[in-house]
């Protein structure tokens, strides 16, 4: 029989029973619109992690301390000394691949303007810092490298210090405040930047000239860090392996030694983080393929009753001249058909659960094409899969046997 | 000489069921040749069903010759069997076997789907002509409830003869109706008869057997007469002389 036909044929079989063939096709649409859902949802939040991830610099590379093995006694990383403004310097001369590098040493404190007072920290940093990071000067100026030289008391602020410091509306730039008993000309204010993925209030910060935190306030020549952006994101990994050869080099390590620092670019971040919600995407995706399969099995429960039915019509069919396999594939097709078309109705569905998800909950989605193909794909395969066994019951049958079924 | 239709010698079918062999047809020989309107008669486990299952290429004979229209079926595969089927014979039921919910020229169109070489505007028009020939041109669109025992079994002689078959085999056709459809039914028979159509037709009512011109009567197995009909009563007559219905 032509492929035409045959789909003809099915159609109508369905059409006779609607509200079976939609029952039956109700697994497949709930199992198809589930994995689209899942899987824009997760995509989302990937993308989203990905997007914040990148807005804090998506080609900064970050140097840590760590992994400081001597005498047998591990440190915690915290503690550990191993960078130095030697390595800076070595960084800063030898690398070809990053176009800004900047210490970065920190301090927790008490910052305190007439009689408001904040708790915050205070990052001692480069005049590149702000290009690494990619944070904007609301108002005022960044600090240059002659600040830093000088051992300049001055700082640039974030916003959350302004609110908090200068509640009354007064303008900071020129202002003077207290960190740790020391006191900062306000020279600079950060533009407002928000909460980064991981609930950190990224605009609640004191820029200051890190010679001067190293001397005022810490009292120490180490470097908590060191940030580096590198000439383009491509190249970033490039850069991971320059940084660490050069340390390597500058700390003498042999060719056996253990690095004592890590070289971080943001993109090992990201893939970090990634991986976390693709576990939970492959979760999600796990159940949702379970209705799928449920509903395949609803499918193939259907069709054997089909047969049953339709004995008598497969006896004759075979009478007249239908052979097995124009049975099997007539069977068949009502299967996949079945899958088919609840699949189509499970993809809107989910494309419109997804539009509901975002509208509503304000959730980060974004349904992929692929996500689309495989499902449907699936939804084919699962047809002709469960509508298998029912189409060969049907075609095996012998036709005076079936002629005379009551 | 008229072509033979169908030429069966020596056929015998045995069945095994459980360890005891039944052996349904004992050797039976017989033709038929073009145009003959052949019933076959017998009591039920006569093997009358067992041989019409033979002659329509559902079954295959334990042993024996059976040769339709000059294609010797045995050895024959499935599948060469159902193109056979589809091709040369057209199949009566005794309950008529239309699909439901299926219109009447899709019912008949139904052979011809199996049939690759026609294309959907010959089938279209042969089954209409079917339907005019057996007189519902007017209800071509009418799903099997919507139509009498009668109509219905006139949409299954359609059926049969859509793909201008060879032989057209019915079993027990008029089983299910009343005296009067029976006889329309039958002239209907007898019409496609003159038109050069050969019958082979099942029955255990003696006075439908008088309607073909040959009879076959089987018993236990065997022929145990084959002659031919010499009073032919013709059915459109034979209608005539039934009261009416306003009468009964």
């Amino acid at each position: 029989m032509k492929t035409i036909n045959l789909i003809k044929i099915a159609w109508k079989a369905l059409q006779r029973n609607k509200t079976r063939a939609f029952l039956t096709m109700l697994g497949i649409i709930i199992g198809v619109a589930s994995v689209i859902a899942m899987m824009a949802i997760g995509e989302g939040s990937k993308q989203s992690i990905r997007n914040q991830i990148s807005s804090m610099g998506s080609n900064m590379l970050s140097i840590m301390p760590g992994s400081d093995f001597r005498g047998g006694v591990r440190r915690d990383n915290s503690e550990s000394q191993s960078l130095t403004l030697t390595d800076l310097k070595a960084l800063q001369t030898k690398s070809t691949t990053i176009s800004y590098i900047s210490p970065q040493v920190n301090g927790g404190g008490q910052a305190i303007f007439g009689s408001n007072n904040w708790p915050t920290s205070i990052y001692g940093v480069g005049e590149n810092y702000t290009a690494i990071r990619k944070l904007e000067i609301a108002s005022g100026v960044m600090f240059t490298e002659n600040d830093i030289k000088m051992a300049a008391k001055v700082a640039v602020i974030g916003q959350t210090i302004v609110e908090n410091l200068f509640g009354d509306g007064t303008d900071p730039v020129g202002q003077t405040i207290r960190f740790d008993r020391i006191p900062f000309k306000i020279i600079g204010v950060l533009k407002e930047k928000g909460t980064n993925t991981f609930g950190q209030d990224q605009d609640d910060i004191i820029l200051a000239p890190y010679t001067t935190v190293q001397k005022r306030i810490l009292a120490s020549e180490h470097l908590r860090s060191i940030v580096a952006s590198a000439k383009s994101e491509e190249i970033a990994d490039e850069a991971v392996e320059e940084l660490s050869d050069i340390l390597r080099v500058s700390h003498n390590l042999k060719a056996d030694d253990e690095d004592d620092f890590h070289v971080r670019s943001q993109q090992e971040l990201i893939s970090t983080f990634s991986s976390t919600t693709a576990i939970l995407t492959v979760l999600l995706v796990a159940i949702a393929s379970i209705s799928l399969v449920v509903g395949g099995i609803g499918i193939m429960n259907i069709m054997y009753v089909s047969v049953t039915e339709r004995t008598r019509e497969i006896g004759l069919r075979m009478a007249i001249g239908g052979r097995g396999v124009d049975i099997l594939m007539q069977f068949l097709v009502e299967a996949i058909l079945i899958s088919v078309t609840g699949g189509l109705i499970g993809v809107l569905l989910g494309i419109g659960s997804t539009l509901g998800v975002s509208t509503y909950l304000r959730w980060p989605t974004s349904v992929t094409s692929e996500s689309i193909i495989i499902s449907f794909l699936v939804c084919a395969i699962t047809g002709i899969f469960f509508g298998w066994y029912p189409a060969r019951k049907a075609a095996g049958l012998d036709p005076i046997v079936a002629l005379r079924y009551e | 000489m008229d072509k033979t239709i169908i030429k069966i010698e020596e056929i015998k079918r045995e069945f095994l069921i459980g360890n005891e062999t039944v052996r349904a047809l004992k050797g039976i020989s017989f033709s038929v040749t073009q145009g003959e309107f052949v019933t076959i008669m017998g009591t039920s486990g006569s093997g009358k069903s067992t041989l019409l299952n033979i002659l329509g290429c559902l079954d295959q004979p334990t042993s024996g010759i059976y040769e339709l229209d000059q294609v010797a079926v045995k050895n024959l595969s499935k599948n060469a069997l159902a193109k056979l089927r589809n091709e040369k014979i057209g199949f009566i039921f005794q309950s008529y076997n239309l699909l439901p919910r299926t219109t009447a020229i899709e019912n008949v169109e139904l052979p011809l789907y199996y049939n690759k070489t026609v294309s959907s505007k010959e089938r279209k028009e042969r089954a209409e002509n079917a339907l005019n020939l057996v007189g519902l041109a007017d209800r071509m669109d009418h799903t099997p409830s919507q139509l009498s025992g009668g109509q219905q079994q006139r949409v299954a002689i359609a059926r049969a003869i859509v793909n201008d078959p060879v032989v057209i085999l019915a079993d027990e056709a008029t089983g299910n109706l009343d005296t009067r459809t029976s006889y329309e039914i039958m002239a209907l028979f007898q019409d496609l008869n003159n038109r050069g159509k050969t019958i082979a037709f099942v029955t255990h009512e003696p006075d439908i057997a008088l309607f073909s011109n040959r009879t076959i009567v089987l018993r236990d197995g065997h022929i145990i007469k084959d002659n031919p009909v010499d009073n032919i009563n013709i059915a459109a007559e034979a209608l005539q002389k039934l009261p009416l219905e306003e009468e009964l």
